[in-house]
């Protein structure tokens, strides 16, 4: 990882890597993910891989993302209780990478 | 033979509970298929239409209506929905050759807080339909979740999806808010996918062959989770059984007591209690 100023024709960008883990501990098994690359990749499509780029976001941790979100336990609405809806445990994690820029 | 001798079993329904959809592979006549493309490629029918009428009144003379018309077609979408099923819209959804869709995971229209009542998706892939022509991905078991349109399209890949892979003339008959997702078609040929949203005119009530209703193999297809669900796997299997319950008429259906121990509130007073007053 590198956070010093970068040289000159080179910038720091940011990559995301955001994973939904099947409860709110980050040694959970991931149940679904996506990738924000700052870096200039596209952006991937729905449904582009079948398996998740690491078992669990600790995994992910150990390999050098660093957590930027973590997220709060998911507590419903009173009455709310046995709805379902979006998916929770949200962990946001990063990499910042150099690039080159013209 | 008549829809009625093509109609549903009832581990079928318990599937469709389950996962939110039905696959029938290679279901429609090839004929027929190839007519359907005819239409979709000299554009003789408007490529969208919203209108409620009886679906069996919709395009006449022409190879949607024989489609509709095929007894076990009928027999799905009237196990699901009943007899007089109503048209709400269609749409002839096509993906240019090498076009990029991105992520695009959604659950149609507005918010549908219905329970006990379902519409159904039907989406007819007229032509073979390779990976790489990207046919319609599916969430199997996404069809109880409230989220609002496209709000999930920051969901990239969730483990269990299942992209439409298949042979021409395969249909498939979903939840109206099962999630699902366009992609992208890296061939040099169009791709195609009729879809029509049909609405029940009757009470959805055993309306499927319920011969097998008591066969403990439902119970299994009921409880039987998705690998995507985590820790809310429990709470989707009491979704289902409150589901099964509408279904089937019957309010004391259960699966291992998770609904009837939250609904267990007792009000007969102890003999012990009274005594002692």
């Amino acid at each position: 990882m590198n956070e010093a100023i970068p040289a000159a024709g080179k910038a720091v960008r940011q990559r995301l890597l955001v994973l939904y883990l099947g409860n709110a501990s980050p040694d959970s098994p991931v149940v679904a993910w996506a990738n924000y690359d700052g870096t200039g990749w596209p952006v991937d499509e729905a449904g582009e891989c079948e398996q998740p780029p690491y078992p669990t976001a600790l995994a992910a941790m150990r390999d050098g993302w660093r957590i930027v979100g973590f997220p709060p336990i998911h507590e419903p609405l009173p009455g709310r209780e046995y709805e379902t809806g979006h998916l929770h445990n949200e962990f946001i994690l990063e990499r910042l990478e150099t690039v080159d820029v013209a | 033979m008549s829809p009625r001798d093509h109609l549903l079993s009832s581990k079928d329904m318990a599937r469709f509970v389950a996962q939110g959809f039905l696959r029938f592979d290679e279901l429609i006549p090839k004929d027929l298929c190839a007519e359907a493309i005819e239409l979709f490629d000299r554009n003789a029918i408007q490529r969208v239409k919203y209108d409620h009428r009886p679906l069996y009144d919709c395009w006449p003379g022409l190879a949607l209506r024989e489609v509709f018309a095929l007894p076990r077609v009928r027999g799905i979408v009237e196990s699901l929905v009943g007899p007089e099923p109503q048209h709400d819209h269609y749409a002839i959804h096509t993906v240019a050759p090498q076009t990029k869709k991105g992520p695009n995971l959604h659950q149609d229209a507005e918010y549908d807080v219905r329970f006990e009542h379902f519409d159904v998706q039907v989406s007819i892939f007229f032509h073979d339909t390779p990976r790489e022509m990207g046919g319609t991905l599916f969430v199997p078991g996404s069809h109880f979740r409230r989220v609002h349109e496209s709000q999930i399209g920051r969901y990239h890949n969730i483990v269990g999806q299942v992209p439409t892979v298949c042979k021409a003339g395969t249909f498939v008959v979903w939840h109206h808010n099962l999630w699902h997702a366009g992609r992208s078609n890296r061939t040099d040929t169009m791709r195609y996918m009729f879809k029509v949203r049909i609405n029940p005119t009757v009470k959805q009530l055993r309306l499927w062959d319920t011969a097998d209703l008591h066969d403990p193999e439902i119970e299994k297809i009921l409880g039987t989770g998705q690998p995507w669900y985590g820790q809310e796997g429990r709470l989707e299997t009491m979704n289902r059984i409150r589901l099964w319950r509408a279904l089937t008429g019957d309010p004391s259906f259960d699966i291992h007591t998770w609904l009837g121990r939250i609904e267990n509130r007792p009000e007969r007073i102890a003999e012990e209690t009274l005594a002692a007053v």
